[in-house]
């Protein structure tokens, strides 16, 4: 579990997270949503400690990282799986030597072990035959799920993915979207999301923090947000007609009844 | 930002670097990666530079020492010092800043801008350790090499065109070689090869690796580093010379 408190973040004058206080469980897949340039990659780089927070914690099992020493920081990090953002993969490494890395790093299985486990991890992202291609040869996709392979491959307690499903079809989406909901229930893990796809907050939001330029705004789960009544949550969720009609089923199949009024449209 | 700021944050960088290797083996294994990159892949440029270096600076010193009673060998002898003192150590070193600073830099940057250093600190990965003392290690070791092999090629290249343009016979080129050689010479050359080498690798290294904004910074900063490294070898050039060689 990890929750933070009171994190306030500024780049010089402009404040980018304001007061943000949160829990992320264990087992779920916590989601945070918000426009772009909302604050999400800042808030999970601070989660992470890429960025150190200007006032405020971020509890581990109720250890404060940022006052970790070097060393207990190392140490947690091995316990943490990254995809960011842009995929970050290694461009001098083949595909296999990526996800591989973590494990040459950490472990001292023989060569035919970690091969196995690559195979296996590329297996789950549904990458076969890229093996040996360059970061260079493959598209944006390929690329977010050899960075879910390399994140997941040492089976982390807690897995950060920022926006894992931008560039993808929405196919090869759901597939990452029940990748990473199977793998957070099966190992327990603590999964935390950044996203701004509308599908996967209502297949997969178990935890949802939406902000809105750099306000923690409201939170709640999938079934909340169907009839959650804030303005800015329903214009930025369903912005379009086509998801207030299919928020108005779903809210018809799990009520039964029709919502008189459609939500106010000013996105 | 200011020249204090930048030495306070290269200090920093470079204290950075000085923590237990997550796995040895992985280090070494960058250790011998690096040792391949700068050397083989600057082995070329040094080769003809230290050729034609020796080449010119035999033909250069016939011409000034035209007097009848100074012995043709003292050619070679002038020829053999300049290149072991100055030229090979200082000129190929500043060839190297560019050619190896450059390299250094760019691709630490782009580590950075693409966030591929912060993917291995993410890991729990030291970037500082992993990424910048290995190179700094590996220069330390193959560019004294470097500089030995250009002290000879230019010397068989000074011997060469001296022969071939009936300067000096070779015979008497080797004798002056041999004639009032101080072996202390070496060590000033060793000296200024490992001074240059720490310079060049971690200047480049600390612009590198603490690049900011996009794609555009990494081509501005390992300008900058080529330029600093350079200025910084000169500086330094002079204050070894000043202390080892002040009669
Ligand atoms: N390193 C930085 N220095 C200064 N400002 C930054 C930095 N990183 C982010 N910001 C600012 O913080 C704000 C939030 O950025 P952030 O990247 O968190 O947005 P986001 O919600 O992830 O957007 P997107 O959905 O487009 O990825 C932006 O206004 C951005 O300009
Ligand atoms: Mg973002």
């Amino acid at each position: 579990m990890i929750k933070l408190q009171n994190i306030k973040k500024s780049f010089g004058e402009r404040t980018v997270l304001h007061d943000i206080s949160a829990e992320f469980l264990p087992g779920k897949c916590n989601l945070i949503i918000g426009t772009s340039g909302s604050g999400k990659t800042v808030l999970m780089k601070l989660l992470v400690g890429l960025f150190t927070p200007d006032s405020g914690q971020i509890l581990y099992h109720g250890d404060d990282m940022v006052q970790m020493s070097r060393e207990e920081r190392k140490e947690l990090r091995q316990q943490i799986g990254m995809l960011f953002q842009g995929s970050a993969l290694f461009d001098s490494m083949t595909v296999e030597q990526n996800v591989m890395f973590p494990l040459d790093m950490f472990t001292k299985d023989s060569y035919a072990t970690k091969l196995k486990r690559v195979n296996e991890v590329l297996d789950r992202v549904n990458l076969k035959d890229t093996n040996k291609k360059y970061p260079a040869e493959i598209s944006g996709g390929m690329k977010k799920r050899v960075g879910i392979a390399r994140a997941i491959v040492l089976n982390p307690q807690y897995l950060f993915c920022d926006e894992p499903n931008s560039g993808l079809d929405p196919q090869t989406s759901m597939v990452i979207d029940k990748l990473i909901k199977d793998l957070t229930v099966e190992f327990n893990t603590t999964t935390i999301i950044n996203t701004h796809d509308m599908n996967s907050v209502m297949e997969i939001g178990d935890n949802i923090l939406y902000m809105y330029q750099g306000y923690k705004q409201w939170t709640g789960t999938k079934e909340d947000i169907i009839f959650s009544t804030d303005e800015k949550l329903n214009s930025f969720i369903f912005a379009s007609e086509f998801l207030q009609d299919a928020k108005n089923m779903r809210m018809l199949e799990m009520t039964g009844k029709y919502p008189g009024q459609t939500p106010p449209t000013n996105a | 930002m200011p020249l204090f700021e930048h030495l306070g944050s290269y200090i920093i960088t470079m204290k950075g670097m000085f923590a237990r290797p997550e796995n040895e083996k992985m280090y070494w294994k960058e250790f011998m990666h690096q040792c391949v990159e700068i050397g083989i892949g600057s082995l070329p440029i040094v080769l003809i530079i230290s050729m034609f270096l020796g080449m010119v600076m035999t033909v250069q010193t016939a011409y000034q020492l035209v007097a009848n009673f100074i012995p043709l060998s003292t050619i070679a002898v002038v020829v053999r010092d300049s290149m072991l003192l100055e030229l090979s150590p200082t000129v190929i070193c500043v060839v190297l800043a560019g050619v190896v600073g450059s390299k250094i830099a760019s691709e630490l940057g782009n580590m950075r801008i693409s966030e591929q250093i912060d993917a291995l600190e993410i890991m729990g990965i030291n970037t500082k350790t992993y990424l910048i003392l290995p190179k700094v290690l590996a220069s330390l070791i193959v560019v004294p090499m470097l500089i030995t092999l250009s002290i000879v090629i230019s010397l068989w290249g000074g011997r060469f065109v001296g022969e071939a343009a009936g300067i000096i016979n070779s015979t008497i080129f080797d004798e002056g070689l041999l004639r009032d050689f101080n072996p202390f010479n070496v060590t000033v050359a060793m000296v200024k090869a490992v001074t240059f080498a720490l310079l060049i690798s971690s200047i480049s290294a600390y612009f590198g690796y603490n690049v900011k904004g996009g794609a555009l910074e990494i081509g501005r900063s390992s300008t900058l580093a080529v330029v600093v490294s350079c200025i910084l070898i000169l500086l330094a050039d002079y204050v070894i010379t000043l202390i080892l060689l002040n009669p």
